[in-house]
């Protein structure tokens, strides 16, 4: 393996996991598309940045990107706290607006800074082969930090996500860890913007808490499997993107992530929805089951093996909450029963000479 | 018509045809849904792209609207699972379609004149470039033309079905009972999105159209009460961030269409920080004021309680008093000031007196405040 695609692997691998384990704590909020607006609102920051130091290090830009996009979250909460405007709308405004005048900064870099700024738009699409080793060291020196902060308010961060008014009654500083909230996820969107870009960035954020959730319900193994799923997918789709000419990493490890995400709704175990199939069908089949034998144990009781029965007979025999009437309807599609218009259900011969 | 004049009346088309459903799309919490089907119509263009090798065709504009539809569809499909919240499943759906497109131009699209930037970021300058020629004769910029049927089918759907979609839209159940189909109003609603997304974001981008669609009716709901005044509020506020967005970029020759979107923010910010009576300025100066009121009644009934009292003359000088009450002299200063205005109060030397329309003040405050208990 060369050591441009070794660097580009550890570095998608990296994004993956830190965006995907900071992104869950957007996703249980339902504030999933936090993402999508930092990533877009981080672009008059990184110009301006540019504009202002004339560098174009990766750390210059992602510094000025971390600094509009809390800004543009800040404006977002302020409009929440002052206004009839409800978060969909501030967080599209903001999105919008920033993204808007991070173009008009380009389009006014391009004149003052003539073909100085080239580059700076690889952040709209994100890059991930321009990645250099000093990239990684920053991303990872952030991560780091990110992590050790998550790890530091570990318990008042649980709290604030899933009870704030319960929080605030212990005393905590809820504001403020609102706050740090926003700046761990500033952290992680800015990471990865280089690498994904602006568009795509809401699904590195989104895709691998979506995946994780189905498969825990509790917020430590959720964040874990997040960080996995984002680590994996990063690595693989920077390999897939090496094989092949004209394949770029970002959407190969959106794609990857999109899918790790459906496939875990599917087959996750206590909420796939596969399983939640098989469940429902072993369900009908007992019930059934349940049906044939209180038919087969009335048919052996009666003299007339062939009488009748009526649906109240049948439903008093296995209790109100089975959806007796159904079931009949059922078995009646199979040929197991058939029914007699005014008196009831009765076995076919087919089924009552079965045991 | 000059070029300038053109763009400029693209623009302000482009706003008001925008300004109509995102209306609804901000009362239905639903201002994200413009951003997933502005980036999801990708493929469906590019598709279209492939199909004609013509970036004008109208099959790409059926397409991208197509797609625009399967990405609400999907997002629906996936929420309904009850296994992902409406949030995730946008921030799936999107980027996973928009990915496809990128995918789908790297492969393919070679050497040809598609960039994603191109789709993304649109350019309102070169609007005069493409003109409509019927039978020789110039009928002014194509997008001229379009987003003024654009406006008139958003404003002749959404007047026909008005009834319907405020129902709807403040009371899906009750709308549902009357028979009036929300789903079929929803899903009309977001074809309309979806259409109005892909038909001004050929002229101005993806980003414009989504400040377009959510910042003129985000402001105009900090001023409405009523759906007609907020409606036309939108399309107003929506016209009104064309005309100095334009100045802006031809002042300072940048983007068009991000300087409008920034002037959607501005305008927001000026409405958010002036408006009567809900605004930021007005609800501060309301405050100060209630803050004020408080003050001065405080000290008249702090007055009115040691009158005629043995320590009176400590109680009413101007000197002790502040100490009391424990505020700053210079807010004490401010409050006597005010209640000499009003003239509630009045300084003999160093002695603060209260008026007889100060006295009857401080009684009426203090029932307010205090009322006497009832007995029966």
């Amino acid at each position: 393996m060369d050591f441009t695609l070794r660097i580009v692997m550890t570095g998608a691998a990296l994004l993956g996991l830190i965006s995907g384990s900071l992104g869950t704590l957007a996703v249980l909020r339902r504030q999933g598309l936090i993402g999508d607006a930092v990533a877009h609102a981080a672009l008059p920051g990184i110009v301006l940045a540019f504009l202002l130091s004339g560098s174009k290090a990766p750390v210059v830009l992602q510094l000025g990107a971390a600094v509009s996009g809390t800004l543009a979250l800040l404006w977002v909460q302020a409009i929440l706290r002052t206004t009839r405007v409800r978060f969909d709308a501030a967080l599209g405004m903001a999105l919008a607006v920033f993204f808007g005048l991070g173009v008009v900064l380009l389009s006014a870099a391009q004149h003052t800074a003539g073909a100085a700024q080239a580059g700076l738009d690889r952040f709209l699409f994100g890059q991930a082969a321009t990645l250099l080793r000093e990239d990684l060291i920053v991303m990872a020196a952030a991560g780091i930090l990110a992590f050790a902060l998550v790890l530091a308010f570990w318990k008042e961060i649980q709290l604030v996500l899933f009870d704030e008014a319960y929080a605030a009654t212990l005393g905590l500083p809820v504001r403020r860890l609102q706050t740090l909230l926003i700046v761990l996820l500033v952290v992680a969107i800015v990471i990865g913007l280089q690498t994904v870009g602006v568009v795509l960035m809401s699904a590195v954020i989104v895709a691998p808490a979506a995946a994780a959730r189905q498969w825990s319900s509790r917020y430590g193994r959720v964040l874990l499997l997040a960080g996995l799923f984002g680590l994996l997918s990063g690595a693989l789709g920077a390999w897939i993107s090496s094989l092949a000419p004209r394949l770029p990493t970002g959407p190969l490890i959106v794609l990857l992530l999109t899918a790790l995400a459906l496939l875990s709704v599917l087959v996750a175990p206590a909420r796939g929805l596969l399983w939640q199939y098989v469940r429902r069908r072993r369900a009908r089949e007992t019930a059934r089951q349940a049906v044939m034998a209180v038919l087969q144990e009335l048919a052996h009781r009666h003299p007339d093996a062939a009488h009748p029965h009526p649906t109240a007979t049948i439903q008093a025999a296995l209790g109100a909450d089975v959806p007796v009437e159904a079931i009949l309807r059922d078995l009646e599609r199979r040929g197991k029963v058939r029914h007699t218009p005014d008196q009831g259900w009765q076995l076919t011969e087919r089924s009552s000479h079965t045991p | 018509m000059s070029p300038a004049l053109e763009i400029l009346l693209v623009a302000m088309l482009t706003a008001a045809a925008c300004a109509l459903p995102g209306a609804f799309l901000v009362l239905r919490r639903m201002s994200l849904v413009s951003d997933a089907i502005s980036h999801a119509v990708l493929p469906g263009i590019v598709v279209g792209f492939f199909l004609t090798e013509n970036l004008q065709h109208p099959l790409l504009l059926v397409l991208a609207g197509a797609s625009g539809l399967l990405t609400v569809y999907l997002i629906e499909l996936l929420e309904k699972t009850g296994r992902l919240r409406e949030d995730t499943a946008i921030g799936l759906v999107f980027p996973a379609l928009f990915s496809v497109g990128v995918l789908l131009i790297a492969r393919f699209a070679g050497q040809v004149h598609l960039d994603t930037d191109a789709v993304l970021l649109g350019e309102l300058a070169f609007v005069p470039f493409d003109r409509l020629i019927w039978r020789g004769i110039d009928l002014g910029p194509r997008a001229l033309w379009t987003m003024a049927g654009l406006l008139l089918i958003n404003a002749l759907l959404i007047r026909l079905l008005y009834k319907e979609l405020v129902l709807a839209t403040f009371d899906a159940a009750s709308a549902a009972v009357l028979g009036f189909r929300p789903v079929l109003l929803h899903y009309l609603l977001m074809g309309l999105v979806a259409v109005t997304v892909v038909a001004a974001f050929h002229a101005v981008g993806a980003i414009l159209v989504i400040a377009l669609m959510i910042g003129p009716p985000a402001a105009a709901l900090l001023l409405a009460r009523r759906m007609p005044t907020y409606l036309l509020g939108s399309l107003l506020f929506g016209v009104l961030s064309a005309v100095p967005g334009y100045g802006m970029a031809r002042l300072l020759d940048v983007s068009i269409a991000g300087s409008m979107a920034t002037m959607v923010g501005v305008l927001f910010c000026l409405v958010w920080l002036l408006a009567p009576e809900t605004g930021l300025l007005a609800r501060w100066r309301r405050h100060r004021r209630q803050q004020r009121d408080f003050a001065l009644d405080l000290l008249l009934i702090h007055l009115l309680h040691h009158e005629h009292r043995p320590e009176a003359t400590a109680e009413r000088h101007r000197a002790t008093l502040p100490l009391h009450l424990n505020w700053t002299d210079e807010k004490f200063a401010r409050i006597l000031e005010e209640g000499q205005r009003r003239g509630w109060l009045r300084l003999e030397g160093r002695m603060i007196h209260l008026t007889e329309a100060g006295r009857r003040h401080a009684r009426k405050r203090l029932e307010a405040l205090a009322p006497a208990p009832h007995t029966t």
